[in-house]
């Protein structure tokens, strides 16, 4: 058993990043997850571990601080709040095609512009989908408890390693900002030089030795024919992720006739709400993806065959019911329900969505 | 052809190209400057024996290839984000030799930001800034350095004040920045020019070693094809008219000018 702690979702944030061997932390204040960068100051990482922490002038300058200490084959990471995110695209794209491995928090508020600072889902789209120019994917964890804040940090990293590829937690306001009883990892030393050197020395940018060719770190490529290539040995990637690194919950599906599928806070939410809906008589279960990207295609796929409606429910107008319907094409009928705006649906509201639009409707 | 190969001897040798500098044709136009200040880069690496050392950070626009020049590890960066890139790249191995090699689009107009703050933060690189007045790989647009009347693709009449506002001088806002311990402005249009840059860029990197800050080049230059000039035209006109608004020489060296302060900063 590790240290048992009570935490906030952002700090654990932080204090998993120092605990799992993160070299560098870039990062610019936005509510509601700047208490990621205050825990990281106020522990003061790099007179423990080396950990490199610095608060940088924008959301623009931490993302390209990012992709430069990913380009050195570093664990680097920074966080932020949606339109924090926004501002980060173009570094995002960036380190998506030149395949460096990086972690990215966005703690999501609702939107659209500056929005609210209260905890939104509208972010789905902009994370799974690309979000910046080009063709690309991030891997996207999508974690529903404090717990999940802490296991994620170093999941991410794996992933990120694993594929050459950003990872992002997509979080939100609500997990972000609540305290929950955390058991947090042991310390794993930062990687040492000769570490780096075997997982990344064939292309990080660590100084040309003489025994090898140059290192360029880029996305650019003029020759349309190699650029093509290129896209599709990055799509090659993202179907092998969608083979082999789906993960995903389920809850009370077994006897289920009808399905909530919800992510992060949407999925605490409907697990009361399948206690009241199982109460009225009402048999529903919840699968919780928890990557959204890749999307639990199959799993969903193989309820439909089994139940007969299935309800999203997320924070937003309607962002994974896409996914959802493509999922299903179409077999039984899905809808969507969702408040938006920095509003968190009750239980009760979407247990009566479900009645409404699933089971009353057809 | 027998008498040639006679005289080329090693002994014989006065001047060689580096071996930092890779044999790949540069893509550069006939008379730019960006040739001459990649070989004098390529020229203090070898010198300072930090090839397996140095990683160069690329901007976007003409030097945007500047990697398949200089052997060394590069990391291409985003338009006008080196600096961040550099950034990071220094804190996280602070015993490389970390450069940034920008534009005047790059460095002044949509990088400005990164690069007032990386000095402001004194990190301790060297930002090689290439000031032709010009954005040359776009077809010689309006930069921030644009000179007052200057024709430009986007100011066809001459740059205008009302319009544009003023030429930027952006080596004397870093200068004021109490993070760059090392602030010049130099040129590459003549031997004597081209010796001094050198020893600039040469004291950049050195300065890296000492840890005081960043070094800040500007290297005021020519785009030909831009400037709609030939060669010699460009490095005249470049004298007169860009050498007085943009005057050559240092702007500021800490650890010569204020040896107290310095002392007290690497303290």
């Amino acid at each position: 058993m590790g240290e048992l702690k009570l935490m906030k979702g952002n700090e654990v944030i932080a204090e998993a990043a120092i605990r799992c061997g993160c070299d560098g932390y870039f990062g610019y204040p936005i509510t509601p997850q700047s208490e990621v960068m205050e825990t990281l100051m106020a522990r003061k990482p790099w007179e423990t571990t080396g950990m490199v922490v610095l608060q940088a002038e924008s959301e623009v300058a931490s993302i390209n601080m990012v992709y430069g200490g990913a380009s050195c084959g570093k664990k680097v990471m920074t966080t932020s709040s949606s339109p924090g995110i926004s501002l980060m695209q173009e570094g995002i794209t960036y380190i998506a095609g030149a395949e460096l491995p990086c972690l990215i928090m966005n703690c999501v508020r609702g939107g659209p512009g500056l929005g609210t600072i209260q905890p939104a889902q509208s972010d789905y789209f902009q994370a799974c989908k690309g979000g910046g120019h080009g063709d690309y994917h991030l891997i996207v964890l999508a974690p529903s408890s404090v717990q999940e804040m802490n296991d994620f940090v170093n999941l991410g990293f794996e992933l990120a390693f694993k594929y050459r590829n950003p990872a992002m937690i997509l979080s939100d306001g609500a997990i972000g900002q609540m305290m929950e009883k955390v058991e947090l990892a042991d310390y794993k030393p930062r990687w040492t030089d000769e570490e780096i050197e075997k997982i990344s020395g064939d292309w990080a940018t660590t100084g040309k030795k003489a025994n090898r060719k140059q290192h360029i770190i880029t996305s650019l490529e003029l020759d349309s024919e190699i650029m093509e290539k290129l896209n599709h040995k990055l799509q090659a990637k993202y179907k092998k992720m969608e083979e082999e690194e789906v993960r995903y919950e389920e809850i009370q599906c077994d006897d289920a006739e009808y399905i909530f599928v919800a992510y992060g806070s949407s999925a605490r939410i409907c697990q009361k709400s399948i206690q009241i809906a199982r109460e009225k008589g009402i048999k529903v279960g919840l699968l919780r993806p928890i990557t959204l990207y890749p999307f639990p295609t199959k799993p969903i796929q193989k309820l439909a065959e089994k139940v007969k409606g299935m309800l999203s429910v997320e924070m937003s107008a309607g962002q994974m019911v896409e996914d959802v319907r493509l999922a299903v094409n179409g077999k039984i009928p899905v809808e969507h329900f969702g408040r938006l705006g920095g509003i968190i649906p009750s239980p009760i509201e979407v247990v009566e969505a479900l009645e409404q639009k699933i089971i009353g409707g057809k | 052809m027998a008498d040639l190969e006679k005289i080329m001897k090693e002994e014989n040798i006065v001047y060689k190209k580096t071996k930092v500098l890779t044999d790949n044709v540069m893509h550069y136009c006939p008379g730019c400057s960006h040739g001459v200040v990649h070989k004098l880069i390529a020229e203090v690496i070898e010198e300072l024996g930090i090839q397996d050392k140095t990683i160069g950070i690329s901007p976007v626009g003409c030097s945007v290839f500047a990697y398949n020049y200089i052997d060394i590890d590069w990391q291409e960066a985003a338009h006008g984000r080196a600096p961040a890139n550099a950034t990071a790249t220094k804190r996280l191995m602070p015993d490389k030799f970390v450069f940034s090699y920008q534009g005047d689009g790059d460095l002044a107009s949509i990088g400005a930001a990164e690069t007032l703050h990386a000095c402001n933060r004194g990190e301790n690189i060297t930002m090689i800034f290439i000031n032709n007045a010009m954005y040359g790989m776009t077809g010689g647009q309006m930069a921030p350095t644009t000179l007052v009347g200057m024709k430009t693709s986007t100011t066809p009449y001459g740059r205008n004040i009302d319009l544009n506002g003023y030429p930027m001088k952006m080596t004397e806002i870093v200068a004021s920045l109490p993070g760059t311990c090392y602030v010049t402005r130099q040129s590459v249009h003549d031997a004597a020019s081209v010796k001094r840059c050198k020893k600039a860029i040469k004291k950049g990197f050195e300065n890296q070693a000492k840890k005081i800050g960043t070094s800040f080049i500007e290297i005021t230059s020519t785009c030909n094809s831009g400037w709609k000039m030939p060669p010699v035209e460009a490095n005249k006109w470049m004298e007169k008219h860009m050498f007085a608004y943009y005057p050559q020489g240092d702007l500021k060296d800490a650890e010569r000018d204020n040896p107290d302060d310095y002392i007290k900063y690497i303290k």
